[in-house]
């Protein structure tokens, strides 16, 4: 296992669609260490996650939509300018999608 | 100078559960010396040994050997694994495999299968492993997806199989893993004593490399496709097991908790055993984990290069196995003095053949099973 951030770099993949559900991809999920590191587990990789980037990826559950993710943050960072918040969103999906970490379904 | 000091636990653990196995895969990274079925770990002794890893911070366990499927207990080894908090994940052959056993085995928590492959089709595949298994590994493959579980496929490659590199990716795009791995060997175990005839000529290998990233392209957001090149042919060295002692532990079938696969070749390393001293120990404390650890034991050019904090020096078997000195820079490295015997060793590939050829099968050293 490498951290992706360390390792080989990171395939952008397709932005989504609002309306599209964003899954984990299989093989891919949610851990923690002892030292309370948080990652998204994969196939010999793992990615470091913080606050919201971890926010959502908790998100991507195959039941919200891009855009019910999209409000939940713009509510959760209302300080931030919401335009720059989607376009992160849809940027780490895209990210995500290309590293095979995400099913859009 | 760094000190030699653990900072972080590991991330992963490498478990090699045992060294039986249904193919001899002239390349396999397996040691000489294998480790007899009696002196195996039992599944009890194991899961105390993922739990500990647990603690000191490892998030992965990679189950090989070996053939990990050889063990009848690997259902209550990986169980072991999901109940400590670690991510499980499986390297195999895919045999001996039934559907009802993948059931258990996926139904005891397992994250990942990285199933291998050893070329396109069952004849060339059947040279490499000594034994016929492709047909079976399909069968893996569909039964695997089945299931909401990662797969890998990984292929290995070499100069025997590389030209057939186009049909084996048409075979994993059938297939449809998340991920597809297309890993040179690397030239340690029995693949060192195959090497002459396993190491690809240099228009072979810029040809594959095309063809690669090309297929990495076109299938983006699909299938993620990996490749690792035979690192005599690259102008820096890999970060070998992400540095000595930084990421990863690797525990051998009799409870040795090693570096890396290949440290028992090293003249006058001691390992400690899983069964004497706890995971924390061996990791802060034993000689073999601290030996290499940070930059103290450096000769120049590493010394003050300013990669050195990028690829550790390189492999420390790979200065051994071919300079004679684990010390040294690794031998592939453009910077490293030693770096003639390298091109001493590829010269006489080039003299030989530019294309694949298939040895006859007698002149193979296969790997047998333990004793």
């Amino acid at each position: 296992m490498t951290d992706a951030d360390a390792g080989a770099p990171i395939k952008q993949g397709t932005i989504p669609a609002l309306e599209s559900r964003p899954r984990l991809a299989p093989g891919c999920r949610l851990g923690e260490n002892a030292q309370q590191l948080r990652v998204l587990q994969m196939p010999e990789r793992a990615l470091r996650l913080n606050g919201p980037s971890l926010e959502i990826v908790q998100r991507c559950d195959g039941k919200r939509t891009v855009r019910e993710i999209i409000t939940e943050l713009q509510k959760m960072y209302s300080k931030a300018d919401p335009q720059k918040v989607e376009q992160d969103i849809l940027g780490y999906l895209a990210l995500l999608h290309g590293e095979r970490a995400l099913d859009f379904e | 100078m760094n000190a030699p000091a653990a900072t972080a636990g590991p991330l992963a653990l490498i478990a090699e559960l045992t060294h039986r196995c249904p193919l001899h895969c002239v390349y396999c990274s397996n040691p000489s010396e294998l480790t007899r079925r009696e002196r195996e770990l039992t599944a009890g002794v194991w899961a105390r040994v993922l739990r500990e890893a647990a603690e000191l911070g490892v998030m992965q366990a990679d189950f090989t050997g070996g053939e990990p499927l050889a063990r009848p207990d690997l259902v209550e080894i990986i169980h072991a694994a999901r109940a400590a908090g670690l991510y499980a994940s499986l390297i195999t052959s895919g045999l001996p495999l039934d559907e009802k056993r993948l059931e258990e085995i996926v139904g005891a928590g397992l994250d990942h299968l990285q199933l291998s492959f050893q070329g396109a089709e069952e004849e060339s595949a059947s040279e490499f492993s000594g034994t016929r298994t492709h047909a079976q590994k399909l069968r893996v493959a569909e039964w695997v997806k089945r299931h909401r579980i990662g797969l890998t496929l990984n292929f290995v490659v070499h100069r025997g199989n590389l030209d057939h590199l186009e049909e084996m990716i048409a075979l994993a795009e059938r297939i449809g893993p998340q991920r597809v791995e297309f890993a040179h060997v690397q030239y340690y175990g029995w693949a060192f004593a195959n090497r002459e005839r396993l190491l690809p000529a240099r228009a072979q290998l810029d040809k594959s490399l095309e063809i690669l990233k090309a297929a990495e392209e076109r299938l983006r957001g699909k299938i993620r496709v990996e490749f690792v090149v035979p690192d005599y042919y690259a102008k820096f060295p890999k970060a070998c097991m992400g540095g000595w002692g930084r990421k990863v532990m690797l525990i051998a079938p009799g409870g040795d908790a090693m570096p890396c696969h290949a440290a028992n070749v090293l003249p006058g390393m001691k390992f400690e055993n899983v069964q004497a001293r706890t995971l924390r120990e061996i990791w802060e404390e034993s000689e073999a984990f601290v030996k290499f650890r940070g930059e103290a034991w450096m000769q120049e050019p590493c010394r003050s290069c300013e990669r050195r904090g990028v690829d550790f020096g390189g492999c420390r078997c790979q200065a051994f196995l071919l300079a004679q000195d684990a010390t040294a820079t690794d031998p592939v490295c453009s910077l490293s003095p030693r770096r003639e015997i390298v091109d001493a060793i590829l010269a006489g590939v080039h003299a030989g053949t530019a294309s694949a050829i298939h040895a006859p099968r007698a002149e193979w050293i296969y790997r047998p099973n333990p004793a």
